[in-house]
């Protein structure tokens, strides 16, 4: 009997112990003090350090609220990571949202409403908010993301490779009223010509993320679609032009490094890299000269584009009080102007170059004039549409076959708006 | 162990409960706990674990699959609305899904074949009693346990069109191609890529199969006339070919489940040329958010693979030496 009773015990503790595990995911969160996640897509030591002080300040003075912490996921993956978590029943309370997956989040139902809550949080300040900064985030007259992030494109530059190039530099050639793409193309070109290293890169580019294109064909008063987003516009005119300048300038002048080559412009590959000034802080300080300067002039004139992140409140946060109430604390007037080192803030009061200097060390209050607070004022938002995921990967593959030295230009761009109409009116 | 020590095994002799059992012996109803039904209890419990997993983690998520497959699942806005066999339905109106079952089609057909060949041949090598075949069958067989992305973007980066493949081939005086940028070039090196990681396993499976072999069949054949070439067609192969058919099934299911390699090296492209069924499902499901049709893509991956799997089994019989 020693062993019959040995196998009930182990039953029995089998039983419990699966018990046990089904019980023990139960969530607690509707007793005790909340504890809040927002997932983020940088893991930089600086920028998490901002927001741990400023969300332990929060909970020092909210006892309701024990802990923030803030979950930093890979960028290249961010979306997909989070909608994951969505799906998988571990949604975040706040998330950081990008500008090419806003449509998706504020049209879907998926955030909480803010306007009220940040209306009435005292010292707030609202009306405060550039309008344009808010456009993107706005669904039915009603506010569902905090533009939290709104950062222009620049034209970094290393002008010790320039110089070794013996070319003018950008700040000479805008000094010249000559700071054009076509200048800047063939400088570029021709220091890949004498030095070998890379001339001009489109950051995060790469053959892949076309949307960052739009830096260069908004130059060309070029649009991916229309202000409706019904209307494909690769096809026109002012796109041709400008894809077939850039395919120029990679398969001839070789002023941009060709596909499945990669260039670091930070790691000094390169001599001018195209991408949100927000990337400053992976300038060394005994790394090479460095500029900073507005894009250069398209055939249209002078343009900005500006990249956009927001925060959201996800609407099945069981703490989507508390957590509504902390943003509206992380992006009151006093944290907005310590969270501007990193990420430009909407508010017209702090889009000055006297604030932004204390903040911006790096920059000269010149470059934070033209680039940043013209670009915030004047720029495009980057590409953006409902089902942008889809349309981003046919995109993406209906302009592959251009990236080829024999490529047919405006054949190509007439087949992707034949692929990617149907997606644009569904 | 003996069978009397645990019990296991045991034949119990004893009248089943509830027989009728007459004869003054027979005093009050027999005990439940009989010796066969504690053996059973004890056979159920070593199982358990593994059925519980098995459950949880296999049946439980297939069972899901379909459930899901018939609902259209909006993650963003939380709806789970039931939507019948409409997935199904859009499967045939789906413009990508040709290029996608074709793009699986070619890197399976061209994973089995390169693999097997190559798997064979390394074994066929490797079994010669010559000096440094254990150091050559080591360096095989060390990619299986390499990390499956490390591996894939350290030959993202040999791929790429300044890479090191590239610059071997310059030595030479060869000017190679972007071979992660070329239609036809980017599923070379996604197969390729595969192969070399996973070569080594069913190599090591065929040199056990090939020392299987008994060598006085070789020594008759020689004293017969018969050349390596015959000894190899008509000897080595039909006495392998149940490692041969158990090599393909799971060479053949592995590259209908290729995912990593095409993530890291192509991200399905250039085009759609290197989107196979897995990618495709990955992208409808957790990029573009359609779960159901998602769901519904991994119906049809499950029956391929358990269709590719039966015909195999069932075409053992023709080829397949020794098999019944």
């Amino acid at each position: 009997m020693t062993i019959g009773k040995g196998l009930r015990g182990v039953a029995v503790a089998l039983t419990g112990a699966l018990a046990l595990t089904a019980c023990g995911g139960g969530d607690d969160a509707a007793s005790g003090p909340a504890t809040l996640r927002m997932t983020i897509w940088s893991a930089n030591e600086a920028h998490l350090k901002l927001f741990t002080e400023i969300a332990d300040e929060y909970t020092r003075n909210n006892p309701d609220v024990a802990s923030i912490t803030f979950d930093p996921l890979p960028f290249e993956n961010y979306t997909t990571t989070l909608t994951t978590q969505i799906a998988g029943g571990n949604a975040p309370d706040l998330a950081w949202v990008f500008e090419n997956s806003a449509p998706d989040f504020v049209s879907s139902g998926a955030l909480l409403p803010l306007d009220d809550a940040l209306r009435t949080t005292e010292g707030y300040g609202y009306d405060d908010l550039s309008p344009a900064t808010l456009r993107l985030w706005q669904h039915d007259g009603k506010l569902y993301g905090y533009p939290f992030s709104t950062s222009p494109f620049g034209v970094f530059v290393n002008t010790d490779l320039l110089t070794q190039a013996k070319q003018q530099t950008p700040a000479e050639l805008i000094a010249a009223g000559r700071w054009t793409w076509e200048n800047a193309l063939a400088a570029a070109g021709a220091t890949k010509q004498a030095t070998g290293k890379a001339g001009l890169v489109i950051r995060d580019f790469d053959y892949k993320g076309w949307d960052n294109l739009s830096t260069f064909w908004t130059g060309w008063g070029a649009r991916a679609w229309s202000e409706d987003g019904r209307t494909c516009g690769f096809a026109a005119p002012e796109m041709v032009d400008a894809m077939s300048t850039l395919h120029r300038a990679i398969f001839t002048q070789q002023a941009l490094p060709g596909p499945g080559t990669t260039a670091d412009f930070f790691a000094g590959d390169a001599a001018m890299t195209v991408t949100q000034i927000s990337r400053a802080s992976l300038l060394k300080e005994d790394g090479f000269e460095w500029d900073l300067v507005p894009l250069p002039a398209g055939p249209k004139g002078t343009y900005s584009v500006i990249g956009q992140g927001g925060i959201g409140v996800l609407k099945r946060s069981p703490h989507a009080e508390a957590a509504t109430d902390f943003l509206a604390f992380l992006t009151n007037p006093t944290n907005s102007a310590k969270l501007a080192q990193f990420f430009p803030p909407p508010r017209q009061s702090l889009l000055t170059a006297e604030t932004l200097a204390a903040t911006n060390p790096q920059l000269t209050p010149e470059q934070l004039q033209t680039v940043v607070i013209d670009g915030i004022t004047n720029g495009v938002v980057k590409p953006s549409h409902t089902g942008q995921a889809e349309l981003s990967q046919q995109v993406r593959a209906g302009l592959d076959p251009l990236w080829r030295p024999e490529a047919d230009v405006p054949g190509v761009l007439g087949q992707l708006c034949a692929t990617i109409q149907p997606l644009l009116t569904k | 162990m003996s069978q009397t020590d645990t019990g296991v095994g045991r034949v119990d002799h004893r009248p089943a409960p509830g027989r009728a059992h007459p004869g003054p012996a027979a005093a009050g109803p027999p005990p439940y706990w009989t010796s066969r039904r504690r053996d059973q209890l004890t056979g159920y419990l070593f199982i358990a674990p593994q059925m519980v997993g098995s459950a949880v983690f296999v049946i439980l998520p297939l069972i899901l699959v379909v459930w899901y497959s018939l609902h259209e699942w909006n993650v963003l806005a939380g709806t789970f609305e039931f939507v019948g066999t409409d997935n199904y339905a859009a499967l045939a109106e789906d413009t990508s899904l040709p290029s996608v079952l074709t793009a699986t089609g070619l890197f399976s057909v061209g994973l089995v074949a390169f693999n097997l060949g190559l798997a064979l041949l390394l074994a066929v090598l490797l079994n010669q009693r010559l000096r440094g075949t254990t150091l050559f069958r080591t360096l095989f067989f060390s990619p299986v346990v390499v990390s499956l992305v490390a591996w894939t973007i350290v030959w993202g980066f040999l791929l790429q069109d300044d890479g090191g493949i590239n610059g071997l081939l310059d030595t030479v005086g060869v000017a190679g191609p972007n071979w992660l940028r070329g239609e036809g070039t980017a599923m070379v090196s996604v197969i390729v890529v595969q192969v070399f990681k996973n070569v080594g396993l069913n190599m090591v499976l065929f040199l056990a199969a090939l020392q299987g072999v008994p060598a006085e069949l070789y020594e008759a054949a020689e004293v017969d006339g018969a050349s390596r070439a015959r000894q190899f067609w008509r000897i080595t192969v039909p006495l392998i070919s149940p490692t041969i058919l158990l090599t393909s099934i799971i060479t053949v299911v592995g590259s209908l489940q290729v995912f990593a390699q095409i993530a890291v090296l192509t991200q399905g492209g250039p085009g759609t040329s290197t989107t196979v069924l897995v990618y495709y499902l990955y992208q409808q499901a957790f990029q573009f958010h359609h779960f159901g049709y998602g769901a519904t893509l991994s119906i049809v991956l499950f029956a391929i693979v358990l269709g590719l799997t039966v015909l195999q089994w069932q075409m053992r019989k023709r080829w397949v030496h020794h098999e019944s």
